[in-house]
């Protein structure tokens, strides 16, 4: 019963919900629980097992671990690295995401070529990609820590500045942008609630479940990939991995996500 | 070489609440490769659990569970510190024993 008041209560506050909102808040609520039970067992937990051997095991042509490298704190920091990024990193002289900066560790310590870690950046279910493992293992290392990505340098400022106008930016065949599905609140697309980028409160619902491990496709995708998925599904050309673009986007949504506790790799339908 | 399983056991009373996750493709038979030919089932067969020495699971599992796959057990009468051993063995042979302990 009181749960029951709970949920009143609750629509209470929010108040402006559409009578359509309110309708479907059973199999939010459903979802939500369904979410709950699933929640300590996430497969992530696998890759992120991987992830941490690949980070401490020499490779590469330079035969060097990645255990000196620099995501931001400090060379060999990862606790808490994930929530301070993107940000601008002098040696590199751009604004990176984590997946960017693990790539260019692997090129600068371990000798990689830039080709090879463009090769196969996302996997399948059956093999996974190294750089998935080691995305899940330095994140998950983040996880319950509050975000507070950097907004103050001029680089910093530019690629959210970057990010907002390509967020807002109409083009391709369907004559679509970002804004389309995710700059109005209360949309969905079937069952699937679209959360409002432009918002902080719905910014940071959706941040702080990426990476996640999807059941429906039996594997971790990373923010690269959640970027990628969103141009083909606007019908634009693929994006550049690792580019400016795809890391000024990704900039935009955690600077506005700032103050939200990270909550680990999620896992999703 | 399978992936490590995770192992959580925790008391709540004097039930011990089990949860293993495991890294397995568990591929059923039934599915076709983007070649057309059929990838060849491949899944774990069964599962045993022991709990301080004594077998508490023996169990059958078939084409029907997922991809890394989650199992739960409520153990009642554990103590603090019993090694839980849990091992799998899949239809090709491919075996893995992990061990946790009730915490």
């Amino acid at each position: 019963m009181k749960y029951r008041i709970a949920v009143v209560a609750t629509l209470a506050v929010a108040g402006t919900g559409s009578v359509l909102a309110q309708a479907k808040d059973p199999t939010i609520a459903g979802i939500e629980k369904y979410r709950e039970m699933l929640g300590d067992d996430n497969p992530a937990e696998l890759y992120e097992a991987r992830g941490e051997i690949l980070w401490k095991m020499k490779a590469g042509p330079k035969n060097a671990s990645l255990e000196k490298c620099d995501l931001g704190l400090g060379p060999g920091v990862v606790k808490g690295a994930y929530v301070q990024t993107p940000r601008y990193f002098a040696d590199a002289g751009r604004v990176m995401d984590i997946e960017t900066r693990i790539n260019w560790c692997r090129t600068s310590l371990q000798g990689f070529s830039e080709a090879d870690v463009r090769k196969r950046p996302f996997g399948s279910a059956d093999k996974p990609s190294e750089i998935e493992d080691l995305v899940t293992y330095v994140v998950t290392a983040s996880k319950g820590m509050k975000v507070n990505v950097p907004t103050s340098h001029p680089k910093e400022v530019e690629a959210y500045e970057l990010g907002e106008a390509m967020f807002h930016f109409r083009a391709g065949p369907y004559d679509f942008s970002c804004a389309s599905c995710h700059g109005e609140s209360g949309k969905r697309i079937r069952l699937q609630d679209l959360p409002n980028l432009t918002t902080t409160a719905d910014a940071r619902r959706a941040y702080i479940g990426w990476p996640a491990y999807r059941v429906s496709t039996s594997r971790v995708h990373t923010m690269q990939w959640r970027i990628n998925d969103c141009f083909r599904q606007q019908r634009f050309p693929e994006p550049k991995y690792m580019s400016e673009a795809v890391d000024a986007l990704i900039t935009y949504m955690a600077q506005t996500a700032n103050g939200a506790e990270y909550k680990g790799p999620a896992l999703k339908r | 070489m399978a992936d490590p399983m995770k192992i959580r056991a925790q008391l709540k009373g004097d039930v011990a609440e089990i949860r293993v996750l495991m890294g397995h493709a568990m591929e059923t038979g039934q599915r076709k490769d983007a070649a057309g030919k059929t990838i060849p089932p491949h899944f774990i067969q069964s599962l045993t659990v022991e709990v301080g020495g004594k077998k508490v699971v023996e169990g059958q599992v078939g084409t029907s569970v997922s991809r890394n796959p989650v199992f739960g057990f409520k153990v009642k009468g554990a103590k603090a510190g019993d090694k839980v051993v849990v091992s799998w063995v899949d239809n090709k042979g491919d075996k893995r024993t992990d061990e946790a302990a009730v915490a």
